[in-house]
């Protein structure tokens, strides 16, 4: 088992004995320099004490687990290529995004085993320089366990696995050892993407090949994906000083490589600088931000952003730069003495125009007059499926915006099945009469039908009417478009993500500490949906509804879902809208009356259920 | 048959452990120990920045404290050789600092903060390191860390000891004394100035700049002796070797000249024109000093004199009786001339 580990023993050995030769020739003569060589078999009877032994053991182990994992990467034709890391026994492997952006759709993958593998692409982060691909034809690939990055500390030892110079003709990854040398760094793009944040450095070596190749901690575990290195005048060699991107980084966008898109980086709205005292302070803020809306104006001193204390321009970086577009964060920002919390959803960095230009290997996005694009070098452009592997050829299908639709398409029925299962609203195609109580206790109607919809409280009533635009009627007031988002949430529930209008998987999102859930967008002409669905229970728990992207939005929460007639109805729904405070329906009863062939229309069915 | 001495085998025991302990044992309380040096070290080190910022000139270098009011250790280059020169503590704390003075016989300068109570290294606490001793190098290389940002760690062993100067040919530099080459590759740009400590976090070095063998294109990575720093750092404290320090005295009625001594300094067209010598009077007290174009005047005196005003200034000091000792750089050399008018 440990045969592949000969070569590092007896490394080490070289070492000693060259050492041990230092050591003696510095007062020995030549005739007792060999006839230390001459009794090696001392080296033989000498024991290690215990705990020597079980440092070298646990190496040796680490070495052995962690080199499994990691592959290498070529193109088609066996060219260019670098390394990568299996972190699924399903094959998902990770590597740079400059690794793979050389290859098609699918790559070749060599393991330790000695095998080679087909893959295909998932998901790029290119802003990121992460990609996501897939090895096929196992289920059982032994994977590596993502370690939290954040405990990594400077004069950790660590040690990185890949393929330099792409010298593993044998398939045999190449090991080497070194210390944590920073971490939380901040390295400036290169070009106009490939920006690394909050990433960790190292001085084990890191050579052209190790790209996409993992960076491990002691016990084996990973805890980053090699990148880049500092280079300048000496060369493309190793010069001591490698990164590689956070571990934790990698896992807060892995849900989103999985859906097949390619995903992007976030901004908040507003960049900040320091002052001449050195306090971090907001220098622009986009006035249609979320930001804004929640207060954040010029010259505020930004205190924490995600949990973290901003001490200067590259940490504040360093935070925006590892979360996806669509996270949210808890910002506190200080004007005076007052200091203010908020949370605010990211949006993205990229226009999608410009992300699929970006890997489409087109870094500059304006095309000089007359300057034609090479559809060759649109990855999303329709491909010649004779150069893919005939048997994977259906594991890969084009679309503009993704890097693989088929895995966007594979995971949203997956999330819309799991559902269904739960509750199936497909057949309930009846007007909803939702009757309940607000958390005053005043009676609260709610009827949900195709064609009109309509809410009654003690004082006030509001209908919509589905033929008109939906963003124009956002009653009730102050409520960012209660009754438009309750009308679309039951034609999602009846229609179904494919009917309902241009739906994607988006990946995981975490909404206020809590476990992250899986996230669906849905846009219906100008109107985007995100639907939420909790990865335990597979319950739809939350729909946000953007009229407009500019204006604050309707989020409307479900809980303590109830069986009626069959469905799994919540009984709970909390809606809020910006800085508004939250109301809370409690339903009591749901009624299904006949649809349209009501003559008196949603006025009536309101009014009628009132009395 | 070979004869094995008994005394041979058990020093060949001793050996073998020793050689065993240097090469295990540090990995065992490594990942602990080199955590807690890096957290006591880090608190010590400075980012410098100053002139440069064109192509292959970076305008940063390593440092680190020597005293708790604020002196600093760093390498003697053209990053000092402006009017402002900025220093970063490890806090993220920025102060403007005053060049104290500087040896550019081994290239070592001492700058000065206006703070107190900083941690910092004590000279005369350092160690000196031996062959195979495992080393931390914590250097700003490449200036990855700004402001409050930590500087960079690399582990290493020092390789080899021995003199920069029986290589001069193949390495342009003016410190030619002992040196610790190192394994890990510690002399990147912006690295120069930084501390070389070993695994207890006791100062052994300073990293020396960026040399590159002009013959095989290869860089050399290196460290000088705190051993070989500590009495120009001590000289400069006690006064001597610093900048801009006026002799104290009156001045003679009849001081020393640059035509007595028969020297012809390079037009001084720019501020701090560098006193380069541009021609020897034949036969003068220069040309039997054995003084030559081109050579640059370094100090006078013991006192450093960055420009032809500043060399002017200084001779005005000096009995035209009295012997002128200069200090020179030629080529990459230095030598001390001592210049005394004909009799």
């Amino acid at each position: 088992m440990n045969d592949r580990l000969l070569p590092i023993h007896s490394a080490l050995i070289t070492a000693s004995c060259f050492l041990l030769l230092c050591l003696l020739s510095a007062n020995e003569t030549v005739g007792q320099v060999d006839s230390a060589v001459s009794s090696e078999s001392q080296l033989t009877d000498f024991s290690l004490p215990p705990a020597l032994q079980a440092a070298e053991q646990q190496r040796i182990a680490a070495i052995a687990k962690a080199s499994q994992t990691a592959i290498g990467i070529f193109g088609p034709g066996g060219n260019g290529g670098g390394s990568g890391v299996v972190i699924s026994a399903a094959g998902y492997a990770v590597t740079n995004f400059h690794v793979i952006q050389g290859c098609k759709e699918f790559m070749k993958c060599s393991m330790n085993d000695g095998n080679l593998y087909d893959a295909v692409i998932v998901g790029i982060d290119a802003t990121g320089d992460v990609a996501l691909i897939k090895l096929l034809g196992r289920n059982d690939f032994p994977f590596s366990n993502f370690a939290d990055s954040d405990n990594v500390q400077p004069g950790d030892q660590c040690f990185v696995v890949g393929n330099p110079f792409l010298l593993a003709t044998n398939f045999q990854p190449t090991v080497s050892f070194g210390i944590v040398s920073g971490t939380h760094r901040y390295q400036y793009p290169a070009g106009s993407i490939l920006e690394y944040t909050d990433c960790i450095q190292t001085d084990a070596a890191i050579n052209p090949g190790n790209s996409g190749g993992p960076m491990f901690n002691i016990d084996g575990d990973l805890i980053g994906i090699n990148g880049r290195g500092s280079f300048e005048k000496r060369g493309r060699v190793n010069v001591g000083v490698g990164y590689a991107i956070s571990g934790n980084q990698v896992q807060y966008f892995l849900s989103h490589l999985k859906s097949g898109r390619l995903v992007d980086h976030a901004t908040v709205g507003f960049t900040v600088a320091t002052d001449s005292e050195g306090v971090v302070r907001v220098d622009s803020i986009l006035e249609g931000s979320q930001a804004y809306r929640r207060g954040v104006r010029y010259d505020d001193e930004l205190v924490k952003f995600a949990g973290r204390k901003i001490r200067s321009v590259n940490q504040f970086k360093n935070v925006l730069g590892i979360y996806p577009k669509g996270w949210r964060v808890p910002v506190q920002f200080r004007r005076g003495e007052k200091a203010t919390d908020i949370v605010v959803q990211l949006t993205g960095v990229h226009d999608p125009e410009e992300l699929i230009s970006i890997v489409a290997g087109n870094q500059q996005p304006k095309l000089k007059p007359g300057e034609k694009k090479d559809p060759q070098e649109f990855r999303n452009d329709p491909v010649d499926k004779a150069d893919a592997p005939f048997k994977h050829a259906d594991l890969y299908e084009a679309k503009r915006g993704f890097a693989n639709y088929q895995f966007n398409l594979a995971n949203r029925d997956r999330v819309w099945r799991a559902f269904q299962q739960q509750t199936d609203f497909g057949e309930q195609k009846l007007a909803w009469r939702l009757i309940g109580k607000n958390s005053d206790g005043e009676p609260v109607t709610l009827v949900l039908r195709d064609d009109k919809s309509g809410i009654q409280t003690a004082n006030e009533t509001y209908v919509l009417d589905s033929n008109l635009d939906l963003s124009s009627q956002l009653a009730p007031a102050d409520s960012g478009g209660f009754l438009v988002a309750m009308h679309l949430w039951r034609t999602f529930l009846i229609q179904g993500p494919a009917k309902f209008g241009d739906s994607v998987y988006a990946g995981q999102i975490p909404i206020q500490n809590a476990a992250p859930m899986e996230m669906m967008t849905s846009t219906q002409g100008v109107i985007e949906c995100n639907l939420f669905f909790d990865t335990e229970d597979r319950m739809l728990k939350r729909f946000e509804m953007f009229p407009d992207l500019d204006k604050d939005h309707c989020e409307v929460s479900f809980a303590d879902y109830q069986s009626i007639e069959g469905l799994s109805f919540p009984s709970t729904i909390r809606f809020q809208s910006g800085d508004f405070e939250a109301e809370t329906l409690q339903i009591d009863r749901v009624e299904f009356l006949n649809n349209s062939s009501n003559e008196t229309g949603t006025d009536d069915s309101v009014k009628e259920s009132s009395k | 048959m070979m004869v094995v001495n008994h005394n041979s085998i058990s020093r060949l025991t001793t050996c073998i452990a020793l050689t065993a302990l240097l090469i295990f044992s540090s990995s065992v309380d490594a990942q602990s120990s080199y955590q807690s040096v890096c957290r006591d070290t880090q608190p010590k080190m400075v980012k410098i920045n100053g002139g440069g910022g064109v192509r292959g000139w970076e305008a940063y270098q390593s440092g680190f404290c020597i005293s708790a009011d604020g002196l600093i250790l760093t390498a003697w280059s053209y990053v000092l050789d402006v009017d402002s020169v900025k220093v970063t503590l490890d806090d993220g704390q920025k102060f403007d600092a005053k060049l104290v003075g500087y040896d550019p016989k081994i290239e070592i300068a001492v700058l000065k903060i206006e703070a107190d109570g900083l941690p910092h290294f004590r000279l005369d606490a350092a160690v000196p390191a031996k062959l195979g001793n495992r080393i931390l190098a914590f250097s700003n290389l490449y200036g990855v860390a700004a402001g409050d940002e930590p500087y960079s760690v690399q582990a290493g062993v020092v390789g080899a000891i021995t003199n920069l100067s029986s290589r001069r040919g193949a390495f342009d530099s003016a410190y030619r004394g002992e040196v610790y080459l190192l394994d890990a590759i510690t002399n990147n740009p912006g690295a120069t100035g930084g501390a070389i400590c070993d695994r207890k976090g006791r100062l052994v070095g300073m990293i020396g700049k960026e040399l590159r063998d002009k013959q095989l294109g290869t860089w050399l990575n290196f460290a000088l002796p705190i051993s070989s720093i500590v009495d120009s750092v001590q000289e400069i404290r006690s006064g001597k070797m610093v900048v801009e320090s006026k002799p104290t005295g009156r001045k003679p009625s009849e001081p020393m000249t640059l035509d007595l001594l028969g020297l012809v300094l390079v037009p001084d067209v720019v501020d701090r024109t560098p006193p380069f010598v541009d021609r020897i009077v034949l036969n003068s007290a220069a040309d039997s000093a054995g003084l030559m174009p081109d050579d640059l005047i370094i100090s006078v005196n013991g006192n450093l004199c960055t420009s032809i005003q500043a060399f002017a200034e200084l001779l005005e000091f000096i009995d035209r009786d009295s012997t002128v000792e200069l200090m020179i750089r030629r080529g990459k050399q230095f030598e001390s001339v001592e210049v005394r008018l004909g009799q």
